[in-house]
């Protein structure tokens, strides 16, 4: 595939024209992970203009690709191919040369039998807490949780999730169609032990001893697919989110609707409530802005009948919010009119540091779109790419 | 020696040499001596339980071998092939 360059010629849209302030820098870098490989977008400081690079690692499933907040340069991705099996490249460059891990991460050997579980691919890598540089974690499918204390070169079984917790979870709901997933994996930033944990199917989980043990959180939250009126897990929540100022503030977009938590309560409460009933408050992205634990963005997608998963109506609009989930507000504007049925995955949605905050999405279908006023405005920045499976914002 | 027949998914380990010899007599010992010669390429074939990666195929001496403890025979010959599926 030959490399690609922005698709269409730049325009101002309205509102771009205030250069990027705060910790805007020199501009905006997007990690785009797609399933046939990865590209790196760099934008001026207007973030106008975007050049994009890559592919790199063209023909691989790029899950996740991440950059190392605690040191700006290291970057760690998720990848597979359609017939070699999972491994995580690291590149502490910035993403000019890549190596990859020398023990990327793999369940124990059963002992005696072959019917120990294997690692189809990893989905969620995050640092750890900004007090353990080098340290990160990884979240697998079938679900499991991984931790590397060198830069990603080796990982190790989280035991206490991948021994303690996941047999009961695979009790409850069984083999999960298209394969479990371990995503949004949280840590607090006020205490490295205390980190929370995401599953889908599986549910929402915390543990306060760097995960040796978990207990559910997952009161409030529907499970419509399970037979029990309250369970106490085995939801299916498709992100949850922490705000970093503001961390005992949780929102949730789960298979079941749109959530909020506010610790140290343990209850969420349906916001989604709050959505216009003719779009629902069904999606898989939900982003915070990074200053305004009030403010977060999802991106609605049809959730009737057998689930297209495209946006409402063929109508493509990201929804916010600036009290919580109280109220929600369309933004639409850019976005096609008619006949988009954009489809967004969870991990394909982003906001950037920049004020005003930028906002990025990746579809399906390989567009990629931004909004440089808060969702305001919407323009693409990329076409015709591989089908978009992760979009990270990077504020260099 | 056993001659192994690398496909160009695993080039990227074997610097695009699509054929290379290495000790072993049986499957499982030829593929350690590879991973040792080319780290990590054992992996994405074989996985954490010693299952050959579904979309792996290994024919030793011109016949399908399943697993590890396959024997190479006179032949000596190893042949990877990934059998890719779908868009």
């Amino acid at each position: 595939m030959p490399k690609k360059k922005a698709a269409r010629k730049p325009r101002k849209p309205r509102g771009a024209a205030r250069p990027a302030r705060g910790r805007s820098g020199p501009g905006v870098l997007l990690l785009v992970g797609t399933r046939k490989g990865a590209f790196l977008l760099r934008s001026d400081a207007s973030r106008a203009r975007w050049k994009v690079d890559g592919p790199q690692f063209l023909g691989q499933t790029v899950n996740h690709l991440v950059l190392d907040p605690r040191d700006g340069r290291t970057m760690l991705m998720a990848a597979k191919t359609g017939h070699l099996g999972p491994t995580v490249f690291r590149s502490t460059d910035g993403g000019k040369e890549w190596k990859e891990a020398s023990k990327p991460p793999a369940f124990r050997k059963s002992p005696e039998t072959l019917d120990g579980r294997s690692v189809g691919f990893t989905f969620a890598l995050a640092p750890a807490h900004a007090t353990e540089p080098g340290s990160w974690y990884a979240g697998t499918s079938p679900v499991g949780l991984f931790r590397s204390p060198d830069g990603g070169d080796s990982w190790e079984e989280i035991a206490g999730f991948n021994d303690g917790l996941f047999p009961r979870i695979e009790e409850k709901v069984g083999e999960v169609p298209g394969g479990s997933l371990a995503h949004s994996i949280l840590v607090d930033p006020r205490n490295r032990a205390h980190l929370y944990l995401g599953l889908s199917t599986g549910g929402f989980f915390e543990s306060v001893d760097k995960g040796a043990n978990w207990r559910p959180l997952n009161k409030g939250v529907a499970a419509t697919f399970l037979p029990e009126p309250d369970p106490e897990y085995g939801h299916d929540p498709h992100t949850v989110v922490l705000h970093p100022m503001k961390p005992d503030r949780l929102y949730q977009q789960n298979h079941c609707g749109l959530y909020r938590l506010d610790r140290p309560g343990d209850r969420w409460v349906r916001i989604g409530d709050n959505m216009p009933k003719e779009v629902g408050d069904i999606g898989f992205p939900i982003v915070v802005h990074p200053r305004d634990p009030d403010t977060a963005w999802v991106f609605p997608m049809d959730g009737t009948t057998v689930w297209p998963r495209t946006s409402p109506g063929g109508k493509p609009a990201v929804y916010r919010t600036r009290d919580a989930g109280a109220s929600w507000q369309r933004q639409d504007r850019g976005f096609p009119r008619e006949q988009a049925w954009f489809t967004v995955k969870r991990q394909a949605m982003s906001a950037d540091a920049c004020d005003p905050v930028g906002l990025y999405l990746g579809t399906t279908g390989g567009e990629l779109w931004s909004s440089p006023d808060e969702g305001r405005t919407w323009r693409p920045i990329a076409s015709h790419l591989p089908e978009i499976l992760c979009v990270v914002a990077a504020t260099t | 020696m056993t001659a192994v027949l690398v496909p160009p998914p695993l080039h990227s380990y074997t610097a695009n040499v699509g054929r290379v010899e290495v000790p072993g007599a049986t499957l499982g010992e030829v593929l350690s001596a590879l991973d040792a010669r080319f780290p990590g390429i054992r992996f994405r074939m074989i996985d954490e339980q010693d299952r050959v990666r579904p979309h792996i195929r290994f024919f030793v001496d011109g016949a399908a071998a399943t697993h590890l403890a396959h024997p190479v025979g006179p032949a000596r010959e190893v042949m990877i092939v990934c059998a890719l599926s779908g868009g």
